[in-house]
C-alpha cells in the first residue's frame, strides 16, 4: 500500500500544499494534520513542512513547539517513525529538542531566496536513505533565519556519529560546517533548510528534490512504528 | 497561594558571546554616519516586561527563569539575564 503521509499544519505554516503535492506525485498518500491535533496514528511519515508557525513570534518555532500535535509527534519520532522537518520546519524541530543546535539569522542578515546546490553526506538517513553519498541536487533556499549553528560539543558528536546529513556545496547563510541538513542518533528525524518539495516536478525547473523525498517514502514503507 | 505578592520581572535576551550578531553588527555599521565615533561592541537583543504572582522574591526569580530559559531565550543561542522587583516600585 502507498505510504500515508501525515502533513503537520500550524497557523502560519504556508508549505503545506506544495508538500502533500509533492508526495502524492510520487504515488503516496498525504493528509494535512492540524496543529491541535493530539494523535498522529495510521500515518507512516510525518513532515513539518515550511512557513511561519504562529507567525515565527519570538523565534521560529518557539511557539510551535508548545501545539498539541508536537506531543504525538515527539511520540511517532521515539518509536522511530521517519519525520522531516523543512525550512520552518527544521526550526520547530530544533526548538523542540528533536534535533540538536539552532537556526540563526542568516550571516549578512540577509533574507535569502535561491537556488543552493547541496551534497548528501549520509545514505542511511529517513530523507537519504539510498541516496549516494557525494550526490550534489539543486534545490532552492527561502529562509532569514537558515544559519545552523551549534556548540562545539554537538558539532563534534554530530561529525562524529555521521549525523550531518547535507551541506551546502556553497555555503549561502553562514552555516557551521556548511551544514543544510542534521538528523537525530535515530537517524529517523531529519530536518533541513532547503525545499526539496520545490523541486519535484519538471515544471519546477528541477526534480532534484524528488530523490529525498523518494528516499523518505522509501523509509516510511519499511520504518512504519508499530501501532 | 494566599501570601502570593505580585513581582514586576524584566527580562533581557541577547545572543551569546560567539554568536554572530548581525543585527548589532549592522547598527555598528551605520553610526559613523551619524558622526559618533568609538561605539564599539553594539548587541541587539530583546527585552520582556511581565507581572507575576510568588510568595517571595526568590520564588519569583525562580519562577521567572524558568520562563525565561524555557520560552523567551533559545540557550543553544541566547543568554537570558532575569531582574524581579515587588510590583509596583519603580525601576
Amino acid at each position: 500500500m502507498a505510504p500515508r503521509v501525515g502533513v503537520v499544519l500550524f497557523p502560519g505554516t504556508n508549505c503545506e500544499h506544495d508538500a502533500v503535492q509533492a508526495v502524492q506525485r510520487l504515488g503516496a498518500t498525504a493528509e494535512l494534520v492540524w496543529h491541535g491535533a493530539t494523535t498522529v496514528e495510521g500515518f507512516d511519515a510525518l513532515i513539518l513542512p515550511g512557513g511561519f508557525a504562529h507567525g515565527d513570534y519570538l523565534r521560529p518555532g518557539a511557539i510551535a513547539r508548545f501545539s498539541p500535535v508536537m506531543g504525538a509527534v515527539a511520540a511517532f519520532a521515539a518509536d522511530g517513525g521517519p519525520v522531516v522537518g523543512i525550512c520552518n520546519g527544521f526550526q520547530v524541530l530544533t526548538e523542540a529538542g528533536l534535533l540538536p543546535g539552532a537556526l540563526q539569522k542568516n550571516r549578512g542578515l540577509r533574507f535569502l531566496c535561491t537556488t543552493s546546490v547541496i551534497r548528501v553526506e549520509q545514505d542511511d538517513t529517513a530523507l537519504t536513505a539510498g541516496v549516494a553519498v557525494g550526490t550534489e541536487l539543486t534545490i532552492p533556499i527561502n529562509h532569514f533565519e537558515g544559519n545552523y549553528t551549534c556548540d562545539t560539543g554537538t558539532l563534534a558528536e554530530l561529525r562524529a556519529e555521521g549525523r550531518i546529513v547535507l551541506r551546502y556545496v556553497d555555503n549561502p547563510n553562514g552555516s557551521i560546517d556548511d551544514i543544510a541538513g542534521v538528523c537525530n542518533a535515530g537517524r529517523n528525524v531529519v530536518g533541513l533548510m532547503p525545499h526539496p518539495e520545490r523541486a519535484s516536478d519538471p515544471l519546477l525547473g528541477s526534480e532534484d528534490g524528488a530523490v529525498l523525498l523518494w528516499a523518505l517514502l522509501r523509509t516510511a514503507d519499511v520504518a512504519t512504528p508499530a501501532a | 497561594m494566599s501570601d502570593a505578592r505580585q513581582f514586576s520581572v524584566r527580562v533581557e535576551v541577547l545572543l551569546r558571546d560567539g554568536i554572530a550578531d548581525p543585527q548589532g553588527a549592522t547598527i555598528e555599521r551605520a553610526l559613523p554616519a551619524l558622526g559618533l565615533d568609538g561605539v564599539t561592541r553594539v548587541r541587539a537583543g530583546k527585552s520582556f516586561r511581565f507581572e507575576l504572582d510568588a510568595t517571595s522574591e526568590s520564588d519569583a526569580l525562580a519562577r521567572a527563569t524558568v520562563v525565561a530559559d524555557r520560552l523567551l531565550a533559545n540557550p543553544v543561542i541566547e543568554e537570558s539575564q532575569v531582574t524581579v522587583q515587588p510590583a509596583g516600585t519603580s525601576a
